[in-house]
């Protein structure tokens, strides 16, 4: 309990008549790394806005520290927030930006030096106090806005898809130096993605939204291995989800057959969606294995084969194998039981792909 | 055929009428009649238009153009800064009524201000019912004053309003966050990033104000002359045409040289283009 | 909170009256039977009658309208060719021009005008309506140019190429391409020039004589004193150009608003 440093209750926020969120529920520990994870319009960032102070929930509490902080502005919070478009102050440089929020608290001078060269230190961006802000590449404005956050101490650092505008390598290099700055400094995050890669490699606790509402609260390994149901399952890592039945505890039916699986608790013949993670299937030689089926493609990915087998008319596995096999070839596919995911009927549709393009535009 | 091509006309007509004009006053201000009616070349019209009479007109002009320009800033920006607040949308009506006197001609409004100063109007009235009987309110130079800052009050504010809107709101959050007040916000955010539309109505108001020549006649009379309505005179009155062209290129190089100055400062902002 | 949108309504509505004030004076006393302003004598239409049977106001109008249609239609066709050339010149060609173009919009009126004024003397034309109409025609191509150019430039690059690649002949490139994605800079470049041109008073007074438009006739009406003929004729520009502008403004913020609803 107190531990908590963040407790928003039962938060719900409209925009124009359209709820942003809906019920929400959700508490931060000090020192914890959460990630707030979902699509685009799933309300993170209004989550985000109102733990800032931007915004003003329609109705519910927040709490810092056991206060409640709806009324006091944002200028009178002990967080701070790295933005996206990183928001950096165009006519100051890079030392005045860092050094704004201790210019407004009227520190001392030889202080605010001192601290910006640490904060300038730290993300690696030493000797760079005078340079004109627009004249830095993307990924240096990206760590002197998480430089001029950081500056002021504050107890918890609100990241709003900080990563989203780097390029991929560059991407994972700041994810590590990220979570690195974190522990060293012990301070709380609370980080917005739609990245559900970097939601993993980084989080303490991965918070899954959907359309206003928190579908699961875990562990990035709870959440990957035990999603909560097809939508978490289909955003975390990819997916095959295909309608089965629960005949009894323990055994489940799909794609024509009947499976061991390691689920129970479901009604007897209960209607299902099971989902198979493309990494846990195995394929076989011919004959072998569950299920009986023709490669129709094969893709190289890198680091493994992406293969698409048909097994009927209507159901295509996608199977990630690091052994290569021809395309047309008869195999089997090997599924163990605790690959079996057993889902009930998700009450949540499934963003559709047209969804998240859209989504995706009004992102960019 | 090159695309560039496409500007052939252009550059023809300009060279013409731009150029080749300019050319003309240099010529004119560079020479004088002589008695059998040639030009001869001469310095005598510069070394005249640096005369005390004519620089002290020219200071005159310069004192007040700035007095009505800092006027025009001082009440414009709040107007700005209020349009710019929570409380009003872009391109509401209320902000296209500030704008919109600039488009109706400088004469007519000119005019109507006369009609409210002169002895027997509106504002004699007005004042009359505070006791104030028969205030000398035109033909002097605070009616110039006057009608410069009414002319050129939307050209203030429009420059500043544009700058101040294109401020994204991210920086005004990034500045909250980090524990900025609004007055913080003001001094530290806002009013750095307006001074670009500042410089924009500060040129905007300045330069034609100096220049003027008809708003001194109609308000000012014909004791309150300007650098324009001096211009004016060597051509329609003095018919110095030669002294009018020396007067012209002495008032077009110190606004040439001023508004590029101007312009650095500006940065390259679209340099206040009225839509 | 409250005092505060209170003061800064009442603030706004200050400098309103002040910028409107003279101007609505003028439109209610141009409807006065009396010929003092100040003193309400009764209403009546009397010097709209009047100022329609005026020779000379009315062919000052008529004078207004016609350059200012002509000089915009013949700056619209010169401006938008230009920028096009502009468009595709070199770097270096390109900001010298650009630096050309300026020229006359920061160069004080009062010098343009006696710039041409002392060509059209210098090439011994006689001032009055043609000299009008090719000053006005000047002071508006560079406003047609800069309406035009920021429009090529948010043009995607390679259009003009595309076109050409798939076997489009150049003229017709620019006429079926090129055009209609500028078409709203010419569009604002057109009623710029217009309102320019009706609005001109300085460049005008120099390069014409005999052949007067409004702003002439008016300045020497004004300078002889309040003619009630002038309120009515300031009411009747007034009023047709906020209704004109209130039109522009309206639909194009209307426009704005749709793309931000969209763009949510």
């Amino acid at each position: 309990m107190a531990d908590k440093i963040i407790d928003l209750v039962n938060i719900t926020k409209s925009f124009d008549g359209e709820k942003a969120l809906d019920g929400v529920n959700l508490y931060v520990r000090r020192k914890e790394f959460v990630t707030l994870l979902g699509p685009s319009g799933c309300g993170k960032t209004t989550l985000l806005r109102l733990i800032a102070g931007f915004d003003k929930p329609d109705s519910g509490d927040i709490l810092f520290e056991g206060e409640r902080i709806n009324d006091v502005p944002p200028y009178k919070r002990r967080v701070n927030t790295v933005f996206q478009k990183y928001s950096l102050f165009p006519h100051m440089n890079v030392y005045d930006n860092v050094a704004f929020g201790l210019n407004i608290k009227k520190k001392d001078k030889a202080f605010i030096d001192k601290k910006v060269k640490e904060m300038l230190e730290l993300v690696n961006l030493a000797g760079f106090e005078k340079r004109e802000v627009e004249s830095l590449s993307g990924g240096q404005q990206q760590r002197i806005a998480i430089a001029r956050a950081l500056v002021n101490e504050p107890e918890v650092l609100l990241l709003d898809e900080p990563l989203a505008a780097l390029d991929l390598k560059l991407r994972k290099e700041m994810q590590l130096e990220l979570k690195k700055m974190q522990q060293q400094l012990g301070i709380t995050f609370v980080f917005v993605t739609h990245d559900q890669e970097e939601a993993l490699t980084m989080s303490d606790t991965v918070v899954v939204m959907n359309k206003g509402h928190i579908v699961q609260i875990g562990t990035p390994v709870d959440v990957y291995n035990e999603p909560i149901n097809a939508y978490v399952a289909d955003f975390i890592g990819e997916s095959n989800i295909l309608p089965g039945v629960m005949h009894a505890d323990y055994r489940c039916s799909f794609a024509g057959r009947e499976f061991v699986c390691v689920d129970g608790g479901f009604m007897k013949d209960e209607n299902v969606e099971i989902v198979l993670r493309p990494e846990d299937l195995d394929i076989t030689p011919e004959g072998k294995g569950m299920l009986q089926g023709v490669v129709e493609s094969i893709l190289f990915m890198g680091v493994h084969y992406e293969i698409r087998v048909r097994i009927n008319d209507d159901l295509v596995l996608t199977v990630h194998s690091t052994d290569a096999v021809l395309e047309g070839a008869r195999v089997g596919i090997d599924i163990e039981p605790d690959a079996i995911h057993v889902m009930k009927l998700s009450d949540m549709p499934l963003a559709t792909e047209e969804e998240l393009e859209v989504a995706a535009d009004y992102e960019a | 055929m090159k695309r560039s091509y496409f500007a052939a006309p252009y550059l023809l007509w300009m060279s013409l009428f731009i150029l080749v004009p300019l050319g003309i006053i240099v010529y004119y201000a560079m020479t004088a009649v002589s008695p059998d009616g040639s030009f001869v070349f001469t310095l005598e019209n510069l070394v005249k238009a640096f005369d005390p009479l004519y620089m002290g007109i020219l200071g005159r002009s310069v004192y007040l153009a700035l007095i009505a320009t800092i006027l025009c800033l001082l009440i414009g920006y709040p107007v700005a800064l209020i349009l710019t607040s929570k409380n009003f949308k872009k391109g509401s009506l209320i902000v296209i009524l500030f704008v919109l006197p600039m488009w109706m001609n400088f004469l007519l409004r000119t005019y109507a201000l006369i009609n409210i100063l002169d002895s027997g109007g509106v504002m004699h009235q007005f004042l009359g019912l505070f006791g104030i009987e028969n205030p000398k309110l035109l033909y002097n130079s605070f009616a110039i004053i006057l009608g410069l800052v009414y002319n050129y009050l939307p050209f203030m504010i429009l420059p500043i309003h544009s700058a101040m809107s294109k401020i994204d709101g991210g920086l005004i959050e990034a500045a909250e966050d980090l524990g900025a007040n609004s007055w913080n916000v003001f001094r530290r955010v806002r009013f750095p990033l307006s001074l670009p539309g500042v410089i924009s109505g500060i040129t905007m108001v300045f330069m034609p104000a100096v220049t003027t020549f008809a708003v001194s006649r109609l308000l000012g009379g014909s004791n309150f002359m300007m650098y324009g309505d001096v211009i004016e005179n060597q051509f329609f009155f003095m018919r110095d045409w030669h002294f009018g062209a020396t007067l012209s290129l002495v008032m077009m190089i110190l606004m040439l040289a001023s508004s590029f100055l101007f312009r650095k400062y500006q940065g390259d902002d679209d340099g206040g283009v009225l839509w | 909170m409250k005092l505060k949108k209170l003061l800064q309504r009442s603030y706004l509505g200050l400098v309103l009256v002040f910028l409107y004030a003279p101007i609505a004076t003028l439109i209610i006393f141009s409807f006065n039977s009396g010929k003092t302003m100040g003193k309400w004598a009764g209403f009546s239409f009397k010097w709209y009658e009047q100022l329609f049977r005026d020779p000379t106001l009315m062919q000052a109008l008529s004078t207004t309208l016609s350059v200012a249609l002509l000089s915009a239609l013949v700056a619209t066709v010169i401006g938008t060719l230009a920028a096009i050339g502009i468009h595709s010149m070199k770097r270096r060609t390109r900001s010298m021009v650009e630096t050309l173009t300026y020229i006359p919009m920061l160069n004080p009126d009062i010098v343009t005008g006696i710039s041409l004024m002392l060509l059209f003397l210098f090439a011994q034309v006689s001032l009055g309506y043609g000299t009008l109409l090719l000053s006005h025609i000047t002071f508006n191509i560079p406003y047609v140019i800069f309406s035009v150019l920021p429009k090529l430039r948010q043009m995607p690059q390679n259009l003009y190429e595309a076109a050409l690649d798939l076997g489009c002949k150049p003229a017709k490139a620019i006429y079926k391409i090129i055009i209609p994605q500028i078409m709203p800079g010419i569009v604002t470049g057109a009623i710029f020039a217009l309102t320019l041109s009706i609005d001109d008073f300085v460049v005008s007074y120099f390069t014409t004589q005999g052949v007067n438009n409004l702003s002439i006739a008016i300045y020497s009406m004004a300078r002889r004193g309040i003619s009630p003929k002038i309120n009515a004729l300031s009411a009747i520009i007034f009023v047709s150009i906020v209704t004109l502008l209130l039109i522009v403004n309206i639909r194009s913020s209307r426009a704005q608003n749709e793309k931000e609803k969209h763009a949510r």
